[in-house]
């Protein structure tokens, strides 16, 4: 038998457990070894590779149509931004332009997408927080978008829904209407999420000051998105690279200085009611027209580069397309928000606790799909 | 008049200690068989007290949480909890190779026995208690503060790292809220003047303490509330097995029936805490009576006094269950924080409050 304290413990005095690949709060199979002094964390190394799927090589035995479909499985949660990156990233290629109607509704969908995404979040933090309540809050209205994204395009979460040259089909003759609908709702129901964690003093407690990531961090470690703007740097791509349209719809990109975990927390919380915002501007003035262009059967690409970046729900996409001519990518590149947002972790984690680190992964927000690719 | 009140409950013990006497006739069997008697009649009453738990918590967690709860096994869902129970039953009880065995198997047995020992001085209704003991109170926290030792057994022989943490965690939060948890008692044992339950609950004749010993007692109570809160390990404080953070904390080897067990555990505790900050705060099996008011009393008593004990008792009960589905857990320093900056200095200003008033009788 073996006593406790001879491997426990290793020889230079370490304690170390594995956080993952299977933990509650890893929210997939991230597996990070962490170095413990009793409470305090000394040192972090994430593992990667658990769900590897080759998306990027296999992209390129694929055509210009089929790859997309494989970005719905990276991160599952902003799926039709996902695609939407590489719609938008093979129409730079074969340079043409989506119709207005199909790009208004790719950014109506798209702002769903982020409002549910953000929903999920929402509750996925209180839960690691403790707060098992929340959750089902988010999930009430997270459910109604669901609905519409099924009736619009049939899927719920996978959607591929855009296509090289707009949507695939039309919108639903209920659309609008139903979108009203649930933004009405979802807009009475912000004040119960305030209610129930924003203004709770243990919430307070766990996430103010907790997971500090300073400017220069954010920026020296390419984080984007909630994680970057929270710590005050202004990333947002629908305003510094507007695609599809967002010029012409009226936003803020929601900055707080905190640099903490309450900081990102608020600026999501925002950032939903932003979204909200831009959809009740774009849901009545959908266009008539096609929605989608005309394309040939087979899309070729020209030879050469093209790099598309979007904001997803948790920061920048970039899509970087090589083309040799031929009817497939020669080389196909994710530059994916959450494994930069990853990078972070251990700056922002090294001297706090165990239940910190799970307060600081719940707010970066990490897809481990999209990590890994 | 009301059956209830006619037939007491010690008159019914006494015949049949009397009958078990002629019966029986050596003493000592006779001592023997009755405490066969109340063991298995504890026994009988926890199991059944343990479903109507289990079921109400999952019915409060689903009204909080806009949805139905256990609607499909039995009558309302109301047998759910005892399909989960007789799948725990069956489940094959694993013992990890690495583990120390002898204590990996003694620890849920040490927490059930501790939980279940707390039950003796409890008034459950009038003159029915298991045993009316001179330090009642002082036996009731002396008792459950044991409960740690096997806690702390099962995180250091599971050999698993988040056991030990949890354990570690759980000996550090019952330890300091174990002092909070008895101030708030002394306060109630220096009005009384008694650590005897059956005293304290009879000084509350004329109204509960919580009414009649002004602000400073309803402090003591808030106190109770949050630190045996802590002490049962529910959440907001359950850092011992926050699950996000260590998985199970210290259960988290345990499988089958010894995971059953510290289920068992936790709702005994859950209602053994209940049941003393009833008995000191809101008067245990007392009826709510006002001095003076004869009329209003008397109306009062018709209500069976175990009708008013488990009312009250029931009501923390959900108290406590309401904390564990609103907030977020706390961190272990801030755990830690909130008993040692907050509550003990303010229970040791609250005693000494308690004791003026004691003192001075301003408490009605």
């Amino acid at each position: 038998m073996n006593l406790l304290g001879e491997d426990i413990v290793t020889e230079e005095g370490e304690f170390v457990i594995n956080i993952g690949p299977q933990h509650p709060s890893t929210h997939g199979v991230l597996h990070l070894k962490v170095w413990l002094d009793g409470e305090m964390i000394k040192k972090i190394q994430p593992h990667l590779g658990y769900i590897h799927r080759s998306i990027e090589k296999m992209s390129e035995s694929l055509s210009y149509r089929n790859f997309i479909y494989a970005t719905s499985r990276m991160d599952y949660l902003s799926a039709h931004i996902n695609n939407q990156a590489c719609a938008l990233c093979v129409e730079k290629g074969l340079q043409i332009e989506a119709p207005p109607r199909a790009q208004i509704i790719r950014v109506i969908m798209a702002e769903l997408t982020r409002l549910a995404s953000h929903q999920l979040w929402w509750g996925c933090t209180g839960l690691d927080l403790g707060a098992v309540t929340p959750f089902f809050y988010a999930f009430r209205e997270r459910e109604f978008i669901m609905e519409i994204m099924e009736e619009t395009c049939g899927a719920r979460l996978t959607m591929n829904y855009s296509v090289p040259g707009g949507v695939m089909y039309d919108i639903h003759p209920n659309f609008q209407t139903r979108v009203k609908d649930v933004l009405k709702q979802i807009r009475s129901k912000f004040n119960e999420y305030d209610d129930i964690l924003t203004g709770n003093v243990i919430f307070e407690q766990r996430t103010k000051g907790v997971g500090y990531l300073s400017p220069e961090d954010a920026i020296s470690f390419g984080c984007t998105g909630a994680t970057a703007r929270g710590s005050g740097v202004s990333c947002d791509v629908r305003k510094w690279f507007p695609y599809d349209g967002y010029e012409k719809v009226q936003f803020k990109e929601i900055l707080e200085t905190g640099g903490d975990c309450y900081a990102r927390y608020m600026v999501r919380m925002a950032e939903m009611k932003q979204s909200v915002y831009i959809i009740e501007q774009l849901i009545d003035n959908i266009p008539q027209g096609d929605f989608q262009a005309k394309t040939k059967m087979v899309l070729k690409l020209p030879k050469g580069e093209f790099y598309q970046r979007v904001e997803t729900a948790r920061g920048e996409l970039g899509v970087y397309i090589v083309s040799d001519g031929a009817a497939s990518p020669y080389r196909i590149k994710y530059r994916s928000p959450n494994f930069c947002n990853l990078s972070a972790l251990e700056t922002m984690a090294v001297g706090s606790k165990i239940g910190d680190l799970v307060a600081i992964m719940s707010t970066i927000d990490l897809v481990i799909p999209d990590v890994d690719r | 008049m009301n059956l209830f009140l006619t037939i007491s409950f010690s008159s019914i013990a006494s015949s049949l200690h009397n009958w078990l006497t002629k019966t029986i006739g050596n003493l000592t069997m006779v001592q023997v068989t009755e405490m066969v008697l109340v063991g298995l009649s504890l026994l009988v009453f926890l199991v059944p007290l343990c479903f109507v738990l289990g079921y109400m918590e999952r019915k409060v967690a689903a009204f909080m949480q806009i949805r139905l709860g256990p609607n499909r096994v039995g009558p309302k869902g109301t047998l759910q909890i005892v399909a989960d129970t007789v799948k725990l039953l069956f489940k094959e009880g694993l013992t990890p190779n690495a583990s120390d065995k002898f204590l990996f198997n003694l620890a849920p047995i040490i927490v059930v026995v501790t939980s279940m020992l707390v039950m003796a001085p409890i008034a459950f209704a009038k003159d029915f208690q298991l045993w009316d003991l001179n330090i009642g109170v002082l036996y009731v926290s002396s008792i459950s503060s044991i409960g740690v030792i096997g806690i702390l057994m099962a995180g250091w022989s599971s050999y698993n790292k988040y056991s030990l943490l949890g354990a570690m965690r759980s000996g550090a939060q019952i330890v300091s809220y174990e002092l909070s948890v008895g101030l708030a008692i002394i306060s109630i044992v220096i009005l009384t003047g008694s650590l005897r339950m059956s005293d304290i609950v009879m000084s509350q004749a004329n109204g509960w303490w919580i009414f009649k010993g002004h602000i400073p007692v309803f402090i003591s109570f808030v106190i109770f509330l949050i630190a045996s809160t802590a002490e049962i390990n529910r959440a907001p404080f359950d850092l011992a097995e926050a699950e996000q953070e260590l998985t199970a904390g210290f259960h988290t080897e345990y499988s089958g029936m010894k995971f059953a067990m510290f289920l068992l555990a936790e709702y005994i505790n859950l209602f053994v805490v209940s049941a003393i900050g009833a008995t000191l705060f809101l008067g245990g099996w007392m009826p709510f009576h006002i001095s003076n008011w004869a009329g209003f009393n008397n109306v009062m008593d018709y209500l069976p006094s175990s009708i008013w004990f488990l009312g009250k008792t029931f009501f923390i009960i959900f108290i406590i269950m309401q904390f564990r589905w609103s907030f977020p857990r706390l961190r272990v320093d801030q755990l830690l924080t909130l008993e040692w900056k907050y509550l003990l200095p303010i229970s040791m200003v609250n005693v000494i409050l308690v004791t003026v008033m004691a003192i001075m009788g301003w408490h009605f």
